[in-house]
């Protein structure tokens, strides 16, 4: 099925197989090989891009589902040879190791603080809490490190939240 | 996975037209698309159902609250007057799933999402309800994150919604139209219990297609929905409990519990809620209530920690609300 996507800004047309998944799509069509393939079924986040500005687990949304939304991967971060203030904040925070996670988590996480209102753990559900980290771990609990890098994402995007 | 046609639907009407045998709606796809990635799921043909614009959330007369079924998990969570007048469902659907997951999933969607019984999951193993008569390897294997509670010879699955146990104590009413018309279902109505039909996980026929989820006002008196799991966060309920008391002069004036992780449906503690009404509002009436209900629990060897699980969280839940 022909297929119209803006990527990064870029219109891009594929001709895809109904089954293959929008991660397949970028990785194995598009070159953009940002986006990391971990578990393939929506447990780890290493997938994580945006569709319409919300972050989403492209392994499990199929190309020909997200025809004519415009999707945003880790290569559409940073701004020219500009990086994003979370790419920024996390090399300044060794937030990573490996780094195979990390994709997902600067999708995520750039998701996630354009996303109002409480999380499972906030207490008042009426106001919207700020992100202390606490808060940052619970929204970012789809997205595992395996390196367990976890104490200096948090303290990453807690610096970009503020 | 198997070959199948996509195609997508402009109105209700037109995907119920456009259903045949073979056909699946597709919601955001997240519990779908996975099980047709382990090849649980074979459709021929995916209907999309994601672009109809049910994606309203509206208050209706008598005071209700009408829930479009595309509406997506995290607005439905963030929308004010969820979050102000029916917190218990907030707060159920911000302890299911990620925020990835969370941002695509549909009510619809989530109401019809399948058992994690990991049998079902594997297509290399028999399991009733994915092919009828097969057997169920849970109940000798493992079944320890099973039900406890309605379950059959056939299958001990659990159904993982956290959003329709807060729909099932509110008793919500669930709005479908399919190829004999359009209907309500009232929570827990959707769901059934497996007996020796566990492949049919709801009431609907085939070709039946969810439009919204209809609150009725929230009942009087405080509420609340609390989850627990392996893990804190991003983890299936082990065991869950909505629940709704409203206290008057020190007496229970109305009570609403609901059971997640329990069984084949979000199990509405029917006899505790009665146990409960006209009572006083104390631990000791908690915890006779919980055991009431929990008398007919058929736990297995490895799921057995559920009852006493399920009696605590009730318990403990219940004080919280109590003035
Ligand atoms: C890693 C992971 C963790 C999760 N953790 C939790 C959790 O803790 N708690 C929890 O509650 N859930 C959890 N989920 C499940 C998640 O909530 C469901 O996958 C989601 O709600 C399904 O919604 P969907 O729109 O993506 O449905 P889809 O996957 O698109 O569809 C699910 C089913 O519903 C049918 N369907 C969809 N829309 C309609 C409609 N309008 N009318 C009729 N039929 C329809 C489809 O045919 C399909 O059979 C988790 C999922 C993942 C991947
Ligand atoms: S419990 Fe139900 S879903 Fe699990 S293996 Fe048995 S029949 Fe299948
Ligand atoms: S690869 Fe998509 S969530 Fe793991
Ligand atoms: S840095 Fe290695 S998985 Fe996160």
């Amino acid at each position: 099925m022909e297929i119209t996507l803006r990527v990064n800004g870029v219109p891009r047309k594929a001709d895809v197989d109904p089954r293959m998944s929008l991660l397949d799509l970028l990785r194995e069509r598009l070159g953009l090989i940002g986006a990391k393939k971990g578990c393939d079924h929506g447990q780890c986040g290493a997938c994580t891009v945006l569709i319409d500005g919300r972050r989403a687990n492209s392994c499990l949304a199929l190309a020909v589902a997200v025809d004519d939304r415009d999707i945003t991967t880790v290569e559409g971060l940073a701004d020219g040879d500009e990086l994003h203030p979370l790419q920024a904040a996390f090399i300044e925070h060794d937030a990573f190791q490996c780094g195979y996670c990390t994709p997902g988590q600067l999708c995520s996480a750039e998701g996630m603080l354009g996303e109002p209102g409480p999380s499972a753990i906030t207490e008042d559900l009426l106001t919207d809490p700020g992100l202390t980290p606490d808060e940052i771990r619970e929204r970012m609990s789809g997205n595992l490190c395996r390196c367990g890098a976890y104490v200096n994402i948090v303290t990453a995007i807690g610096e970009v939240a503020r | 996975m198997k070959p199948f046609e996509y195609a997508r639907a402009a109105s209700p009407a037109e995907a119920v037209r456009g259903f045949a045998p073979g056909t699946m709606y597709l919601g955001g796809g997240t519990n779908l698309v996975d099980l047709m990635k382990l090849g649980v799921a074979e459709p021929e043909r995916l209907l999309d159902v994601s672009r109809l614009p049910l994606d309203a959330i509206e208050q209706t007369d008598g005071d209700r609250v009408r829930v479009g079924a595309t509406v997506r998990n995290t607005d439905l969570a963030a929308h004010p007057v969820i979050r102000s007048r029916y917190p218990m469902l907030a707060r159920a659907v911000l302890a299911g799933a990620s925020g990835q997951v969370r941002n695509v999933a549909t009510v619809g969607g989530n109401l019809l999402q399948r058992t994690r019984c990991t049998y079902f999951q594997d297509v290399s193993r028999p399991c009733n309800k994915r092919r009828p008569g097969s057997g169920c390897p849970a109940i000798e294997g493992d079944h320890a994150g099973l039900a406890v509670l309605g379950a059959s010879d056939a299958c001990v699955a659990t159904h993982p919604s956290d959003m329709a146990v807060a729909l099932a104590a509110l008793g919500a009413d669930v709005h479908v139209t399919g190829p004999g018309g359009d209907r309500i279902i009232p929570m827990p109505g959707l769901h059934r219990l497996p007996g020796d039909e566990p492949e049919r996980d709801t009431v609907l026929e085939p070709g039946d297609l969810i439009t919204a989820v209809e609150l009725p006002p929230p009942p009087p008196g405080a509420s609340h929905y609390r989850k627990v799991r392996e893990r804190s966060s991003f983890a299936f309920a082990l065991v869950s409990v909505a629940a709704v008391l409203d206290v008057r002069d020190g007496a229970v004036a109305g009570c609403r519990i609901a059971l997640g992780g329990v069984a084949h449906v979000p199990w509405r503690a029917e006899r505790a809620e009665q146990a409960l009404i006209g009572g006083p509002a104390t631990g000791e009436a908690f915890l006779q209530a919980a055991e009431t209900e929990l008398e007919q629990a058929g736990p297995l060897p490895r799921n057995a920690y559920k009852v006493p699980l399920a009696r605590n969280l009730i318990v403990a839940t219940l004080e919280e609300l109590a003035p």
